[in-house]
């Protein structure tokens, strides 16, 4: 007697992908955990950590957001090899208007996420027209090569790089700045991809030639993707350099762009919150190996092989399929 | 009456290296018409449709909408225009469901400039699209996901899809092929309500005797070059056309 | 200072070309992503260093088992990792990215790390070019990039392994009705360009020491190259390498040798926005994207 996996949506998802009709407290807790669950988690864990662990999770919320900064783009088709170049536009960006201009992070903050996103934007744009892999390489190789300038150029500091700027005025504003910021990336950007205009984005990456004979202009849609998820790495950035209260050629370095890749590779594309999972595992992970040295970054290698190769889907998206679905084993009918 | 055709297309040509897939094609196209283009295959019928419709570029030759010369523009500034193709292979986004597919197009800004300036409610403008395609509204067909539906299902959305631009010419690349005579006959009636709406038309075709009922005009390629150009019956008795087809009978 | 210029400048480029033509042959010419191949090249240059030094090998013999170990660790990279991933451009690149960081990380953790980390020139002998002083090693760089390129082009062109090459980048399903065995040919692809990558590295590393950070380097000259070039034309290769050797040689002379990575960066992104798929890419945008 041969047996079949048979996956079958539970009511409430069959339900609640047409009509919210709710009929108790359990079906309503069933739906909105999932989205209370990291806004409550994002909210109150600054509250309960310790010092050490606050800063790591400032850590996360950085790379969590150049994560969903990378998932917009791999969404509407473009694959980022390169996340350390909006992050390094960003910071630097930042850090030259606080200290050649004495402009308060405030203003440089938001400031340097809108320059940031237009200047990497207009870099990328000759490669919006070419197959994606030469989007892939543009990204990887422009911030290795800017990092080799700034080092060989001494320009912005050089290898020193850019200290003492301005320190935003309380632990706790920078914290939940971040916080606040990564859950509005989060739900919003989610919103947006679930909307008509995220199924055209979507469709550029499926299917570009139907979307142009739709009427559409693809290399705007690309565009203004593309716009969107360097205006959020480079908003990550800009906070990185006030929370060091430093800018440095690292900002440009390969850990900024595979941390990020890694996070969505390890909690799924696709849906953001896989994004931020991924996150919210490897870096912690990472500062736990600290006491590796080097090899940490070994392990990143392997493990970012492994998930590739092993659970292309994601832990996200697995956990999600759990939950929405359940399994049983049926019977082979004849 | 002498109006200017809606469509005229001179001496259209295109080399992909050393191969001369389409060789200085004329014709004009007049509003209303019903056009089919036939030949064997590899005459250039497809790659025709792609130079008219920006998809590729042309090595030679004009295209002129409405006197307008279109031959270098982009596909989407085309459709903006009017023209709306379809394609030979149809590829739907397949997880999604059917009506979810109509999506795109009616995010098109020609839908939004026609409408005034907004798009109203997409979701219930494709449904009665769909409708009209033949999706069973009782049976809710269109909410099946495109990856489960039949080829005259697909064949159809796609359709659809064109017909949701507004265009004012629809050019349609081999909709009846793959499909039942029952499909056929199904489809036919729903473009005949579009040439009463006022649209032209293009049909590639193979399947000649369901096309020449209702074409108003056919023209035959060979090899890229154009043999034949008339009534669907002159097109039929010319000696040329006999010959090219020799052995493919439908 | 001219001559001296110019012959540098040929040297430089020709460095280049070698650095490039594994990279080009796997990436550009069958379309498989290989994102170790920096790793590659200094897997190669440390497994001829660990012989030589650690088991007392004579120093062709390294080579060689060098060369041969590397495309192994090639084709096995294949098998096993890309084998799995094959046509999905992106798991393609993060799992060979993942794999050249693991094994360039690896070698920075044991301590590999120092200028006791070199490899000897074969010669230790130097010519006069004009009054131009060159030594015999970088005479044997140009030498060999010279017969690898021709042996490369006669080979892609004119045998019917070089043809199946091209032929999988093309057109996967055409190729495999022929009867072309993809994976095998892949494999093959992957393991002659890792190779390459060695022979690169056995003839370039003795003009210095052996560094960790040249194995990015050497990624980021291959992709530079061949972006200027144009994915997978040998000839957009060697044009791209002259032009960037030349141009880096002679800002390191007359203008100041700071410069010279800003030469390259200003390069890329000139032909980014003249002609983006590369000066003989055979990529026209739209056409060639369906």
């Amino acid at each position: 007697m041969k047996k079949r996996k048979e996956r079958i949506d539970r009511g409430i998802k069959v339900r609640s992908e047409d009509i919210f009709a709710l009929t108790s407290w359990r079906e309503m807790l069933y739906l909105s955990a999932p989205r209370l669950i990291p806004a409550i988690v994002f909210l109150v864990l600054p509250l309960v950590l310790e010092p050490y662990w606050q800063r790591v999770l400032l850590s996360v919320a950085i790379f969590a957001l150049l994560a969903i900064s990378w998932d917009i783009l791999a969404q509407s088709g473009m694959v980022s090899l390169g996340q350390a170049l909006f992050f390094g536009v960003g910071a630097y960006c930042s850090g030259i208007m606080n200290h050649y201009f004495g402009i308060s992070p405030f203003f440089a903050i938001p400031a340097a996420a809108i320059a940031g996103g237009v200047i990497c934007t207009v870099l990328l744009l000759p490669v919006l027209r070419l197959r994606g892999v030469y989007f892939a390489m543009v990204t990887l190789i422009i911030p290795l090569m800017i990092e080799r300038v700034i080092e060989a150029t001494k320009i912005f500091g050089g290898t020193e790089g850019i200290s003492g700027l301005s320190v935003i005025p309380s632990k706790w504003l920078e914290l939940y700045i971040l916080m606040a910021a990564l859950l509005a990336a989060l739900f919003g950007f989610r919103r947006l991809m679930d909307s008509d205009y995220g199924l055209v984005l979507k469709g550029i990456k499926d299917n570009d030639r139907s979307v142009m004979n739709a009427g559409i202009n693809i290399y705007w849609f690309k565009i203004e993707a593309l716009f969107i998820a360097s205006a959020v790495g480079a908003f990550a950035g800009a906070m990185m350099t006030h929370v060091y209260r430093f800018v440095g050629m690292p900002v440009f370095a390969l850990d900024y762009s595979i941390l990020p890749i890694a996070a969505v590779m390890v909690g799924g594309s696709g849906s953001f919150a896989g994004a931020v999972l991924g996150a919210f595992i490897l870096v912690p992970l990472s500062e736990a190996l600290r006491a590796l040295g080097g090899l940490r970054i070994v392990f990143y290698g392997v493990f970012l092989v492994i998930f590739v190769v092993g659970l292309p889907e994601g832990i996200f998206h697995f956990i999600s399929r759990k939950y929405q679905q359940f399994e049983r084993w049926a019977e082979v009918e004849k | 009456m002498s109006e200017r055709p809606l469509l005229e297309v001179k001496d259209l040509s295109k080399a992909f290296g050393g191969v001369q897939a389409v060789s200085r094609i004329s014709f004009a196209l007049q509003k209303g018409d019903l056009l089919g283009i036939i030949g064997p295959n590899g005459s250039g019928k497809t790659t025709t449709v792609n130079l008219i419709t920006g998809f590729v570029k042309a090595s030679g030759g004009k295209v002129l909408f409405k006197g307008e010369d279109i031959t270098s523009w982009a596909p989407y500034r085309i459709v903006r225009l009017g023209i709306a193709r379809t394609f030979q292979m149809v590829k739907p986004f397949y997880q999604l469901p059917a009506f979810k597919n109509m999506i795109i197009p009616l995010y098109s800004p020609r839908v939004k400039a026609l409408a005034g300036g907004k798009y109203g409610d997409r979701n219930a403008v494709a449904l009665d699209l769909l409708e009209e395609v033949g999706f069973e509204r009782d049976a809710q067909v269109a909410y099946k996901v495109a990856s489960v539906l039949p080829q005259g299902y697909l064949k159809r959305l796609e359709l659809a899809k064109a017909i949701a631009l507004q265009p004012e010419i629809m050019i349609l690349d081999e909709l009846f092929s793959g499909l039942s005579l029952a499909e056929v006959a199904s489809i036919v009636p729903i473009i005949e309500k579009l040439l009463f709406e006022g649209k032209t038309i293009i049909m590639i075709e193979h399947r000649l005797k369901e096309l020449f009922r209702i074409a108003t005009r056919v023209i035959v390629l060979n090899y890229g070059q154009k043999i034949a150009d008339g009534s669907a019956k002159e097109v039929m008795e010319s000696d040329e056309v006999k010959k090219a087809y020799l052995g493919s009978e439908d | 200072m001219l001559l001296g210029t110019i012959v540098y400048a040929i040297i430089n480029s020709v460095i280049l070309i070698l650095m490039s033509i594994g990279f080009n042959l796997t990436f550009g010419i069958s379309g498989i992503s290989n994102f170790a191949y920096g790793a590659f090249y200094i897997l190669a240059a440390f497994v001829t260093w660990m012989l030589l030094n650690l088991l007392g090998f004579p120093y062709v013999l390294s080579i060689l088992i060098s060369i041969v170990f590397t495309a192994v660790i090639g084709a096995l990279m294949y098998r096993f990792v890309l084998m799995r991933v094959r046509g999905q451009v992106l798991s393609e690149v993060i799992a060979t990215f993942g794999i050249g960081l693991a094994i360039l990380e690896f070698f920075r953790y044991l301590g590999f790390v120092g200028v006791e980390y070199a490899l000897p020139v074969f010669i230790d002998e130097s010519f006069m070019i004009g009054n131009v002083y060159v030594d015999m090693q970088r005479i044997l760089i140009v030498l060999s990039s010279i017969v690898l390129v021709i042996l490369l082009w006669l080979f892609v062109h004119y045998t019917s392994l070089g043809l199946a090459f091209r032929g999988i980048a093309q057109d996967e399903r055409t190729a495999l009705t022929f009867g072309m065995d993809s994976d095998r040919i892949a494999t093959l692809s992957v393991s002659l360009g890792a190779g390459l990558a060695a022979i690169a590295a056995t003839v370039i590393i003795p003009l210095g020491t052996i560094s960790v950070s040249q194995g990015y380097d050497v990624l980021i000259n291959a992709l530079a190259v061949s972006i200027i070039g144009g994915l997978g034309s040998t000839g957009g290769v060697i044009v791209a390498s002259l032009l960037v050797g030349f141009a880096q040689r002679f800002t390191d002379t007359y203008i100041g040798s700071h410069w010279t990575m800003i030469v390259s960066l200003l390069a890329l992104l000139i032909v980014l926005v003249i002609k983006p798929s590369g000066l003989y890419g055979k990529q026209k945008e739209l056409e060639e994207r369906i």
